[in-house]
């Protein structure tokens, strides 16, 4: 649930009247000052950006054509991706969470691998098994489908990388359903797949859909394995490095910005979808 | 209407190992043991949703051992009532209707009149008190006509003030001929809401049988620590005597097998006072050791005799008979009021 807990933590800086003068919180400033420090290093670098990017040259790449399809590629992308994930990472992160078995910790482990390894090694693993000199490739190319180098290979590297952001938050909601209530539904005649849908799936509503945006968004910013699966057709961060390293910073912070604005539009935007529906889903 | 034929489950620490008994149609079927006994985990089994290792289950004559929980129409209500937060009371109420082949809405109306949940009916689960919330829990699983309903420490977790009212509920919905079974670990539940009980006691059942056969005549030791048979004494039993290791000699209701023994007395059956003749039929000098206060009566120690008999008495006989912690007094109690554990002569 860290990861997931990260969308959540705006709520707690907007708290209740007063409470800078309440004894817990003179209790707590010291942690909080220590805290500040990371919170500023986030802040600080991004912000700085928006001050120092030439804003005429940003409002130019508004209507650069190139641009705005690498940003809409990378937000496309990624959400197939993730939809993917979802389709089959919902049933798989119901069962870790419902099932003990002997070595579900290793089975854990595995799916958080794509979190340890370098993106670029990661890129280069998925690479060697859907290039069209590998078998899975070689099926793929013969389907009519371009694995390296296309929209295709651009979700396959997305894919890898994802996965233990959407399952791992998706295993902590289903973790929040009391097994209970799974248990009374069955014994007033529901079936399985019944309870699944009615019961576990509503409940565990909030944590799958912080886990869905928290795959897109690193979907959305992934860079080293995508690069390496398809430099073309760009998506915005192979588009910035491609600037950056044609450019220089003048020519990549403008599409740095508004990559920075996509995402915490679409942040905000899907925050405020499942807050709103909180309350209903807490207890259980 | 459910008979448990060798049932056995596996919890991994310990086992249920092999349990028949059988709870008749219209009965209120209780099961007792301390905490942790694995009650909740026999009502999980009967309703399907914890495989035995071994055994049969069969309910209304049908073996369900097999079955999934939705066919097998036993209905569970938990402790912590598992209602549905997402969905309010009467959604809660009306979820099983849509499995059931001939939903009856009369029946579901005449339950939510019967446990008064009218004025809640749009309510959401979290904004209900504890009693409240249990009665929307007993509700929605007898609204899908169960043959059986299982309840699991339905009054233990309730404010006191709503116990008896959740005890009544009960009693009715048993008296319209619904089956209960019900798991507890207070026997006061057992002796004001059961007809039969089932004693589970580290795993094994020690005793079946009429409430109250198990209260006044406890199978072994487990049990009688568990009806609140304080007064437990070995001795030797000889032509309607009871000899006590202290010397003391009892006089039992009627001619018992001889030999070394088990007995209990009940501590409500010992009595206290003056007016007590002693040397008529067990009525003893004593001394008071200790009063401790339990809930609305008094737990009196005496030292009688070289052993220690512990009885119950309200504050008012306490004030009559003037008992304080080292006065003397005089203890007694019948014959009849005597236990001699069958079968217990090796302890």
């Amino acid at each position: 649930m860290i990861r997931g807990r990260l969308l959540y933590l705006g709520g707690g800086l907007f708290l209740p009247g007063g409470v800078f003068l309440n004894r817990k919180f003179r209790e707590r400033w010291f942690m909080l000052l220590m805290g500040s420090f990371l919170v500023v290093y986030i802040i600080w670098p991004l912000a700085g950006m928006f001050f120092r990017a030439d804003w005429n040259i940003v409002a130019s790449t508004t209507r650069d054509k190139v641009v705005i399809g690498a940003l809409w590629r990378s937000v496309w992308t990624a959400a197939a991706a993730t939809g993917v994930i979802a389709l089959f990472g919902t049933p798989l992160a119901y069962f870790l969470a419902r099932q003990e078995f002997r070595g579900k910790s290793v089975l854990e482990a595995v799916i958080d691998v794509p979190i340890m390894v370098p993106h670029t090694v990661a890129g280069i693993a998925v690479l060697m098994t859907f290039s069209p000199k590998a078998p899975l490739g070689a099926m793929l190319v013969r389907a009519g489908f371009s694995p390296v180098n296309s929209h295709l290979a651009i979700i396959l590297a997305c894919m890898f990388v994802s996965i233990p952001f959407y399952v791992d938050a998706a295993r902590d909601a289903f973790y929040g359903v009391s097994p209970r209530l799974e248990n009374v539904s069955r014994t007033l005649g529901a079936s399985f797949f019944h309870v699944f849908f009615r019961i576990s799936l509503p409940l565990a509503k909030r944590g799958l859909v912080s886990g869905l945006i928290m795959s897109w968004a690193r979907g959305v910013s992934e860079f080293g394995a995508i690069v390496i699966m398809a430099y073309h057709p760009m998506v915005a961060p192979t588009l910035i490095y491609d600037r950056f390293a044609t450019f220089g910073l003048k020519f990549s912070t403008p599409i740095a910005v508004q990559l920075i604005l996509v995402c915490l539009g679409m942040f905000v935007v899907l925050r405020v979808l499942v807050s709103g529906k909180r309350k209903e889903v807490i207890g259980g | 209407m459910i008979r448990l034929a060798g049932l056995s489950i596996d919890l991994g620490e310990f086992m249920l190992d092999s349990f028949s008994l059988s709870v008749d149609e219209g009965e209120f079927f209780m099961v007792v043991g301390p905490s942790g006994a694995g009650k909740t985990v026999l009502l999980e089994a009967i309703a399907g949703l914890r495989q035995p290792s071994g055994g049969k289950i069969l309910v209304a004559g049908r073996d369900v051992t097999d079955l999934p929980p939705e066919k097998r129409n036993v209905a569970l209500v938990y402790q912590d009532y598992a209602l549905f937060p997402h969905l309010s009371v009467e959604e809660n109420i009306r979820w099983g209707l849509r499995f059931a082949p001939r939903p009856d809405g009369p029946h579901v109306e005449g339950l939510v009149r019967l446990l008064r949940l009218e004025h809640l009916l749009e309510r959401r689960p979290e904004t209900l008190s504890g009693g409240e919330q249990q009665r929307v829990a007993l509700a929605r699983a007898l609204a899908v006509k169960p043959s059986v309903i299982l309840l699991d420490e339905p009054i233990s977790a309730l404010d006191p003030r709503f116990r008896e009212d959740l005890q009544d509920y009960l009693s009715r919905i048993n008296r319209e001929g619904m089956t209960i079974m019900m798991v507890t670990h207070d026997f006061n539940e057992v002796l004001s809401l059961g007809h039969r009980v089932a004693v589970i006691v580290e795993g094994s059942l020690q005793q079946v049988g009429e409430v109250k056969t198990v209260f006044r005549e406890p199978a072994n030791r487990l049990v009688a620590d568990f009806v609140g048979m304080k007064n437990l004494f070995p001795s030797n039993i000889k032509g309607g005597l009871a000899r006590l290791e202290g010397g003391l000699s009892l006089v039992l209701d009627g001619q018992k097998a001889g030999g070394e023994c088990l007995i209990g007395i009940r501590p409500e059956d010992v009595m206290i006072g003056q007016d007590l003749a002693e040397g008529t039929e067990n009525v003893f000098g004593g001394r008071v050791v200790s009063i401790v206060p339990r809930g609305m009566a008094f737990e009196v120690v005496f030292e009688v005799g070289g052993i220690r008999l512990t009885g119950r008495m309200l504050s008012s006989a306490l004030v009559r008979e003037d008992v304080r912690p080292g006065a003397d007094c005089r203890v007694g109690f019948c014959p009849g009021a005597i236990h001699v554990f069958e079968g217990s002569h090796k302890i």
